[in-house]
């Protein structure tokens, strides 16, 4: 009949051929999960948007949409940011240290510039937006006791509050801050979202 | 009833085996499918190609899958979609070339297979039904093929639609309203489109499943031939096992294996630098968004459809109706499922038929071919004439195959396999 | 295995017989280009940009794609190839609607993305080069490759403008037809001499052609490695195969 079976032989032929083959599935793999990242066309959408801020009055507020979310604008007078020390004792992560924002942003004005506040109008909590609360004072919004509400956001949906630098306040559902996007300003009157000092997102 | 006791399971892989082993056939389905499913051990090159076809419908499941998930079957927006794949999406291009080469690669090895069978008699008694599942496959190939055309919404894909839908109107009476129910509209539209793909990417791959596994089912059932066309069942060993057979695996998994390397590489070189293979599997004209208003200067099927295209327009117009062209095409693919019957000779393999079955099956295979190549040229001379002439022959290899298998001199078949 | 070469033979002749399938009509020069040559396509892309996109959109194609193919940073591409306000992601699109084309010139300027694989690169480069003067027609001319094309000559200046020369012959019905048997240069010369004109053209052509598959070149690219990869496997395989069929006697 045929000479005794070589083993070894035999073991070694099965595992190179083998581990080609495992080798040439995980290739043979890359392009159809690779092909599920976003297209070109998917980042053409989501690329940097540039905003025209030289006509926005002071404590006024304009929203614009990148990557399919609400981006807000806020231009803040310099009352507006006085009023940001009075809220820090009663805020969750005042240092913004759990929250989202670009080094940049991790200032207790959250910004590039402190006159303009950019954030997402997307509650941390759950995903609702938030309306905008920049009176001082306001008779239903408090903070610890009545008519101390410094001014900032309120989402409608469970009760969550942020100052006017969209730093959440303790003690509501909503758990960090309000998100900042990448941005910077391409000149004094416009802003591009999306885009780092140089760099697209 | 008794009940076997599982040996002891050595290691986690053995014990889990042995849960599963309990609860559902899978030992019992690998051993009876593969590990002890005894195979001729004389299976050469012709062998190879109902693996590769299964490879293919693998292949074409996963990368259509991929493709479904960023093309859009509206008239508007297919072929826009299909021009974001081949440009804007990750891989995409490699996604599309993987499925257009796989079709024409499809058919290719069908025909192969389809091919192998005739030569060794694979569809004569007992394997009758083996060859009848497997005219339903090509059938149902063809089908899918002919809807999947339809998707990229070229100039081609649409005409082409036009012209073959188009043909069911030339039966008498329920012609029209016939088309009409076809297209699901009065004109090839974004209608027919979107019926189209979900022909193409559910149900006809489900039918072609069912098929396939049935037609497996159906060929283990009996066992394989071989190219002696002898059955191997008859010369069984003490073990009871076919003195002539091999477990396919692990011998014929490896030698599988092998061929696919081989074919891979083929493949490889089709889609890395011709997938247009000369417009033979991407059609120039396609690459122009459908036109109702502008026919391309030159209609044809893609080239695995030509030989039934040519024998179409070989046939003339009778009593004022084309039907007659309608149904002599229709009549070449039905004689298929009819062959086990129509060979009546008294051994399987072209190894021991006499001259007249070798002859006329090499003329077939060439006339096939030559019918092929007259589909795709114009309907002029010669290629007209040459048409009419392998259309008659092609059914005169058929339907004269009960007389000259029987009248000729074969050799006595071997009772143990050769080479 | 003769009948099975013999088969194999007939096969692979009617592939390449059918992918030569000729047209009748104007005989089409060779278009030689070749799309590797990166500076051919920049000056392509500037041409395309400068003479074509006007009217005719390459709406599939993204400018992004071009500054990382072309290999032109975004500022080289803004200062020569893009208009003013389209931003770097976007599609060459023309400025020339689809309905103000039909109303201008009769038919739509169809969009030139896909061109060079419906038409192929010898149909376009003849196309460019077969202008011809023809005061019969709205736009003064026509062209050999096309003819009755709504297209004016857009490339007149750089061409000069060509003369038709008729010749009679006499059909096979015995009546006699005069058709166009080729193209002289007019008395006014273009802009270019004849070869650097065609070198002007083949570039335009080129990059329309890589416009056609931008992934062309990674694909050929990667195809090599994808081959040697496979004729390694299919090596093991082999062995893989003959060793244990050494127990099949």
């Amino acid at each position: 009949m045929s000479e005794t079976i070589d083993k070894g032989r035999r073991q070694l032929l099965t595992a190179a051929t083998t581990l080609t083959g495992a080798v040439g599935v995980a290739f043979a793999a890359v392009p159809f999960l690779a092909s599920w990242k976003p297209s070109a066309r998917a980042k053409a959408l989501g690329a940097p948007v540039e905003i025209d801020i030289s006509k926005l009055d002071p404590g006024a507020m304009l929203k614009i949409e990148w990557r399919g979310k609400p981006v807000w604008v806020v231009r803040r007078t310099p009352e507006m940011i006085d009023r940001l020390g009075a809220a820090e004792p009663f805020l969750a992560d005042p240092g913004s240290e759990r929250s989202r924002q670009p080094e940049y942003a991790r200032n207790p004005s959250r910004a590039v510039n402190p006159e303009y506040l950019v954030v997402l109008g997307v509650c941390t909590h759950l995903g609702c937006a938030p309306m905008s609360r920049f009176e001082p004072g306001d008779a239903e919004l408090t903070t610890a006791s009545p008519g101390d509400w410094p001014g900032g956001f309120y989402c409608p949906c469970h009760g969550s509050k942020f100052d006017l630098s969209g730093r959440v306040f303790r003690g509501v559902p909503a758990p960090t801050n309000l998100e900042v996007p990448p941005y910077t300003f391409a000149d004094s009157g416009h802003i591009i979202i999306g885009q780092d000092q140089g760099s697209a997102a | 009833m008794a009940t076997q006791e599982a040996p002891a399971p050595t290691g986690r892989m053995a014990a889990l085996g042995a849960w599963i082993d309990a609860r559902f056939p899978m030992k019992k389905m690998w051993d009876e499918h593969a590990a002890q499913y005894y195979a001729p051990k004389n299976f050469n090159f012709w062998y190879y190609f109902g693996s590769l076809a299964m490879f293919v419908l693998a292949l074409q499941i996963v990368t259509g899958i991929f493709l479904t998930m960023s093309y859009k079957p509206s008239a508007e927006e297919a072929f826009g979609s299909v021009e974001y794949i081949m440009r804007d999406v990750e891989w995409g291009w490699l996604l599309r070339y993987l499925h257009s080469t796989g079709a024409s690669a499809f058919f290719i090895v069908v025909y192969l297979h389809m091919f192998r069978a005739l030569l060794y008699g694979s569809h004569r008694k007992p394997r009758e039904l083996i060859w009848i599942l497997g005219v339903l496959i090509y059938l149902a190939l063809m089908a899918e093929a002919f809807f999947g055309y339809l998707l990229p919404w070229g100039n081609m894909s649409y005409w082409g639609a036009q012209v073959i839908v188009s043909l069911f109107g030339s039966f008498p009476v329920i012609g029209e309203g016939l088309v009409e129910w076809i297209r699901g509209d009065y004109f090839i539209s974004d209608i027919t489109l979107n019926r189209f793909f979900a022909l193409h990417v559910v149900a006809l791959p489900l039918v072609l499943i069912f098929l396939v596994v049935a037609h497996l089912l159906a060929l283990h059932e009996v066992g394989s031939n071989n190219p002696d066309g002898i059955e191997i069942k008859k010369n069984k060993g003490p073990d009871g096992h076919p003195l002539d057979g091999v477990r396919f695996h692990p011998y014929y998994t490896v030698k599988d294996l092998f061929g696919l390397g081989v074919f891979l590489v083929l493949f490889a070189a089709v889609v890395f630098f011709a997938p247009e293979m000369g417009g033979l599997f991407l059609e120039a004209p396609n690459f122009e968004p459908a036109n109702p208003l502008l026919t391309p200067p030159h209609i044809a099927p893609v080239w695995y459809f030509t030989p039934y295209y040519a024998m179409l327009r070989a046939v003339p117009a009778f009593a004022g109706t084309q039907v007659w062209g309608v149904l002599v095409m229709f009549a070449a693919i039905l004689v298929l499922f009819f062959v086990p019957w129509l060979d009546r000779s008294p051994v399987r393999s072209i190894r021991y038929r006499g001259p007249i079955y070798k002859t006329a099956l090499m003329l077939f295979a060439a006339t096939f071919i030559m019918l092929g190549y007259c589909g795709l040229k114009p309907a002029a001379e010669p290629f007209k004439t040459l048409s009419v002439i392998g259309t008659i022959y092609y059914f005169v290899f058929f339907l004269a195959m009960p007389w000259y298998t029987r009248i000729e001199k074969t050799k006595p078949e071997p009772a143990r396999v050769t080479k | 295995m003769s009948a099975l070469s013999r088969i194999a033979a007939v096969f692979a002749l009617s592939l390449a017989a059918a992918a030569n399938a000729a047209t009748a009509g104007w005989p089409l020069q060779d278009a030689g280009t070749d799309v590797g040559n990166l500076a051919s396509l920049q000056r392509g892309a500037r041409n395309f940009v400068n003479y074509c996109l006007g009217c005719h959109s390459a709406k599939y194609m993204r400018y992004s794609q071009l500054a990382s193919d072309l290999a032109l940073t975004e500022d080289e591409l803004r200062a020569s190839l893009m208009f003013t306000g389209t931003r770097i992601y976007d599609t060459m699109d023309s400025a020339l609607s689809a309905d103000q084309g039909r109303q201008w010139f009769g038919n739509a300027p169809p969009d030139l993305s896909l061109i060079a694989r419906s038409r192929g690169p010898d149909y376009v480069f003849t196309y460019l080069r077969s202008f011809y003067a023809d005061p019969s027609r709205p736009t003064g001319v026509n062209n050999a490759v096309l003819p009755g094309t709504s297209m004016p000559h857009v490339l007149a200046h750089l061409q000069g403008l060509q003369q038709p020369r008729f010749e009679t012959t006499t059909g096979e019905d015995g009546k006699d037809v005069r058709h166009l048997a080729g193209l002289e240069p007019g008395s006014v010369p273009g802009d270019l001499p004849a070869a650097a004109f065609d070198s002007f053209v083949r570039d335009t052509v080129a990059f329309l052609e890589y416009v056609s598959e931008p992934h062309k070149a990674r694909r050929q690219e990667l195809g090599v490695w994808v081959i040697l990869f496979l004729l390694m496997f299919t090596a093991f395989a082999w062995f893989l195969y003959k060793e244990y069929w050494k127990d099949v006697k």
